[in-house]
């Protein structure tokens, strides 16, 4: 088929404009990137971790209890909505690792004796289960052994219950109850230094001590079963036994950092793609309204010629949707490498056995459609200004924009502008809608720069805050079981601790009304030095006697402030259930506890002093020591590092904010030389005549410049607040869509930071505005007063 | 005489620009005929291409009929308009406007893409003698052979009326004699009725009738006894 000549018209424009084109396509090819990226992965890991439950049976209730007998399981089986069942031990231990000096930390989880696991079954990697009968088999989650290069038959220490035991590794698995696996006080995964092993029943009872009983229950529910119902008959059942409080999936922690992440994701596809669509609709309606401007004549003419306005409206609106179509293959392009690196990224921090990516079509489609409606909707006013422009009158140059005298030029008289800067002052008076959307799209771009520094400052706090002032022990000794307090003088005895500090924690239920929230309550002396509570303002609040703090979000969500009561129910010990004063609130940014005095716990539990945690801080030249000795000590089930947290969190996160940092800000870069560009060459189009005059006239190229330089610049300015003001509420937005009970990401506005990003978002808008000057210095002359505009 | 192509009775156009009114047409009477080459002359201003336009279909009259052949053109709507436009009428302007980013044989291609009937692209330009420029985009080309593709862009849907605006207004005199001789040709060969508005009272000896306008009304209309041929004519 031939090319028809309007067609061929429509591929020349387009090709002449390709720098204007490009500028456009590549924010509109961001916003598909960002989409196919953040929206992809919100349904591949939304699919997958479904997928992932389904087939392999994830839990509906996990429950557990100091020690049940095995005779409750039929009870369990038979309340109402429960459809399986399966008790199970469960049990923190230290390992001993060949070639490691810290302590590694193994969470043990029993196979059924008969058959495969009927609950979170287990995905074979390599090897095999366990033999039944076996004393010393176990399997182990493969994150762990990849990293440690462990081989089937290879060999492990334990410190199972104070017997050191060697266990033979026969398989590796990977299980939907530990798709994210976090060690005790660890903030990132350390695949290293902690393990998910499963152990035969039979060798776990005798580990653990548990002939014929059970300390954990996984259960299942029929479709409709009211959940609620079936924890508080499950509570009733264990409570005689230990029972801490069944809870449902919302509280199962791997499952609560798979649901952060997928909800943070959906909270990006819902904030990002939207700012480029906009800004990418906002640049083709400045770009096409002026092509529109320009082509009169030719509009004139093929109306003369016979084209109905519909034809020429279609030719427009097809320059936008071929300079849409440029974007979304760029973006597709991009975001498919962008979601293949997220989901290397993933691969390090969640553990599935597949990633189902089967739904990205979709996602590329939709990407592709909402890129080309952004554009056309862009493109619609000035298709259909162009479809009703008169014909006789499009043949006809327009005329000169009426200027008029106001307010404001006689306020300026005063100031004794030169006409050069009248000129800009004007013409942004001029076009004021034209310059508000310019305004509003380089202050999108200082929104996103904004919105990514924010992410600096809020984790320096959180850093500061949780690590600097909150937690300052080297390592915390969790014991197997509570001990008297004078265990802590045989801690602070161990070889290279400087320091030790003794800490009681005790699960609770704190309640107010309807409101509850199972949190740990940690009791320390008043003058502890090393774990200590924090207000907002970094000063350090001992709980009083008697009272109670809480982090604010918690005390928020309860619905009380400080001199108010709550009902706080012990789920150990005597589990009374008691009225404590709250005392204070604290900024908690990671995790959620409850704080209160050492003897007040103590007290209040009637028992003389003891001790759960051990906070220590150590010698650096006698780090190897004191881990070699911890790993003999029986009493000790698991080490926490917060020296080491620290320095894995701070590694990954900063790691990870320099990747999203450099993508912002080279996000922010493009919207701002498309904006900046397409606004200064429209000027340039506008003004050649003008520009010219005054090159004739005598003003020189750097003053002639500077009436087109000085505009944009002037523009980017005034974007500069207003793209904070957006920036903010970008910010607020993520924080509020990551807050949950295992982070709260502070709300940290940064001058400085606001300071680069507006930096980086003039430096970018002077770029553009200097590759445009350039045509300053070709201009010619003759020819553009010649030419008949 | 020949059958009338277009018939105007009572033509007004007021233009209303807020604060004046402008009487571009003011109860304009004219008969034009098949066939017939017509020239308007008149000053700036006394309504030449207000009327051009009118008839072309590219303005409406604010009173007054127009009818082309049986149509009465001012009870057509935009899309019947637009047919009427790409059926029977062919434009040619004083600035060509031909479109700068298609060549002599796409800008023709532009009419004969929406036409009932055209003739080929290369036919067209062979008429106005272009048939070696062909593939020229129109910054290669002269002023007089750009207007030239405007004729043979205008003639090629062998159009019914060719209506031309000051077709030489921006040549020089020999290059403006070649177009001259291109739209004689035109009218001579496809029997078109060709309406020339022109400052340039030397043109009118080449036409079968002269039309003056003054203020928006005919002043008179002469027949010519002894037409005279575009190369002897020179400005």
């Amino acid at each position: 088929m031939v090319m028809r000549a309007l067609d061929r018209k429509l591929l020349r424009d387009f090709a002449r404009l390709w720098a204007q084109a490009l500028a456009i396509a590549v924010v509109l090819g961001c916003g598909v990137a960002a989409l196919v990226t953040s929206f992809g992965m919100y349904q591949a890991l939304n699919e997958s971790r479904h997928a992932y439950y389904e087939r392999n049976r994830f839990a509906d209730i996990w429950a557990s209890a100091r020690r049940a007998p095995i005779h409750l399981v039929p009870l369990v089986e038979s309340i109402p909505g429960v459809r399986s069942v399966e008790a199970r031990i469960e049990g923190m231990v230290t390992l001993d690792l060949p070639g490691r000096v810290p302590i590694a930390v193994g969470h043990i989880v029993s196979l059924p004796t008969f058959g495969p696991p009927v609950l979170n079954v287990p995905v074979m990697r390599s090897g095999r289960l366990p033999d039944p009968d076996a004393r010393d088999e176990i399997a182990v989650n493969e994150p762990f052994a990849r990293a440690h290069g462990f081989a089937l038959g290879d060999r492990i220490v334990a410190n199972i219950n104070g017997k050191r035991r060697v266990l033979v590794i026969t398989g590796t698995v990977l299980s939907p109850e530990f798709i994210y696996t976090l060690g005790p006080g660890a903030l990132m995964p350390d695949r290293e230094g902690f393990a998910v092993i499963w152990m035969p029943e039979r060798a776990a009872q005798g580990a653990f001590d548990m002939n014929d009983a059970f300390n954990s229950l996984t259960v299942a529910l029929h479709s409709g079963a009211r959940i609620q119902d079936v924890i508080a008959a499950i509570d009733r059942l264990l409570e005689p036994y230990g029972g801490t409080g069944a809870h449902g999936r919302d509280r199962q922690e791997s499952d609560s950092f798979v649901s952060a992440e997928i909800s943070q994701l959906w909270t990006m596809t819902i904030v990002m793609p939207p700012i480029f669509f906009g800004v990418a609709a906002f640049l083709v309606n400045m770009v096409l309204g002026r092509i529109v401007a320009l082509e009169r004549t030719e509009i004139g003419l093929l109306k003369a010629l016979g084209y109905s306005n519909a034809t020429i409206a279609v030719h427009y609106l097809a320059l936008a949707a071929l300079t849409a179509i440029v974007g979304v293959v760029l973006g597709w392009i991009v975001g498919a490498r962008m979601a293949g690196g997220l989901a290397r990224l993933y691969a390090r921090f969640f553990d599935f056995p597949y990633l189902i990516l089967r739904a990205s079509w979709t996602v590329y489609g939709i990407s592709g459609l909402l890129a080309l409606a952004s554009a056309s909707v862009g493109a619609l006013r000035a298709a259909l200004s162009a479809a009703r422009l008169p014909p006789a009158i499009a043949m006809q140059p327009p005329a000169p924009p009426s200027f008029r005298r106001t307010a404001i030029d006689r306020a300026f008289d005063h100031l004794r502008l030169s006409q050069p800067t009248m000129m800009i002052v004007r013409s942004i008076l001029r076009w004021p809608l034209r310059a508000a959307v310019s305004v509003l799209g380089l202050s999108m771009a200082v929104a996103v720069l904004a919105a990514a520094s924010f992410f600096d400052g809020a984790l320096d706090r959180m850093i500061w805050l949780t690590f600097d002032q909150a937690n300052r022990q080297d390592a915390a000794l969790i014991l197997a079981q509570d001990l008297p307090e004078g265990a802590i003088d045989e801690i602070a005895a161990l070889p290279g601790v400087l320091q030790a500090e003794a800490q009681l924690v005790a699960p609770v239920i704190l309640r107010n009304g309807h409101l509850s929230k199972h949190v740990a309550i940690e009791a320390r002396r008043p003058d502890a030095d090393l774990s200590r509570t924090v207000s907002s303002g970094g000063r350090v609040i001992a709980p009083p006697p008697g009272g109670l703090i809480l982090p604010q979000r918690l005390a928020d969500y309860l619905g009380i402030a400080p001199g108010d009561a709550v009902t706080v129910e012990f789920l150990t010990g005597r589990r009374e259930t008691l009225h404590m004063p709250l005392s204070a609130t604290i900024e908690q940014y990671v995790g959620i506890g409850a704080y209160a005095d050492f003897e007040t716990l103590n007290a209040l539990r009637r028992q003389a002093p003891l001790i759960s945690v051990a906070n220590v801080t150590l010698d650096p030249d006698a780090t190897e020591a004191f881990h070699r000795a911890v790993k003999q000590l029986p009493k000790v089930a698991g080490v926490a590092m917060p020296t080491d947290a620290r320095r894995s969190f701070q590694d990954t996160i900063r790691q990870n904010i320099t990747i999203t940092t450099t993508v912002y800000v080279t996000i922010a870069v493009l919207i701002t030389l498309g904006v900046a560009y397409n606004g200064a060459r429209i000027q340039l189009s506008e003004r050649a005549r003008e520009l010219a005059s005054l090159r004739i006239i005598g003003f020189s190229r750097g003053e002639v410049s500077f009436i087109l330089v000085g505009e944009t610049m002037l523009l980017a300015l005034l974007a500069q607040p207003l793209g904070w003001l957006f920036g903010m509420g970008i910010s607020w937005a993520f924080v509020r869509g990551v807050n949950s009970d295992l982070y709260q990401v502070p709300f940290v506005v940064q001058p400085a930071l606001f300071a680069r990003a507006s930096l980086i978002a003039l430096i970018s808008a002077l770029a553009a505005a200097l590759i445009v000057r350039r045509r300053i210095d070709r201009l010619d002359l003759i020819a553009v007063m010649k030419t008949r505009e | 005489m020949t059958a009338t192509v277009f018939r105007t009775r009572g033509l007004t156009r007021i233009y209303d620009t807020g604060k004046v009114q402008v009487r571009a047409l003011d109860g304009v009477d004219l008969d034009l005929f098949e066939s017939e080459f017509t020239v308007l002359l008149g000053p700036s201003g006394s309504g030449k291409s207000t009327l051009l336009n009118i008839l072309g279909g590219l303005d409406r009259p604010s009173s007054g009929t127009v009818m082309f052949r049986d149509i009465d053109l001012t009870r057509l709507d935009d899309t019947q308009l637009t047919a009427y436009r790409r059926d029977h009428v062919g434009f040619v302007f004083q600035f060509y406007n031909l479109v700068a980013s298609l060549t002599a044989r796409e800008n023709v291609q532009l009419v004969t893409d929406v036409a009932r009937d055209p003739m080929p692209p290369e036919d067209a330009l062979r008429l106005v003698g272009l048939e070696a420029r062909l593939d020229h985009f129109p910054a290669e080309l002269s002023g007089g052979e750009q207007q030239r593709v405007a004729i043979a862009r205008a003639i090629a849907k062998r159009p019914d009326v060719l209506l031309c605006d000051e077709p030489t207004g921006a040549l020089d005199s020999k290059t403006g004699v070649q177009v001259l001789e291109a739209l004689h040709m035109v009218n001579m060969q496809l029997g078109t009725a060709t309406i020339v508005i022109t400052h340039n009272a030397a043109i009118r000896r080449m036409a079968h009738r002269v039309v003056r306008f003054q203020d928006g009304r005919v002043l008179s209309v002469e027949t010519n006894d002894h037409r005279i041929a575009p190369q002897e004519i020179a400005w």
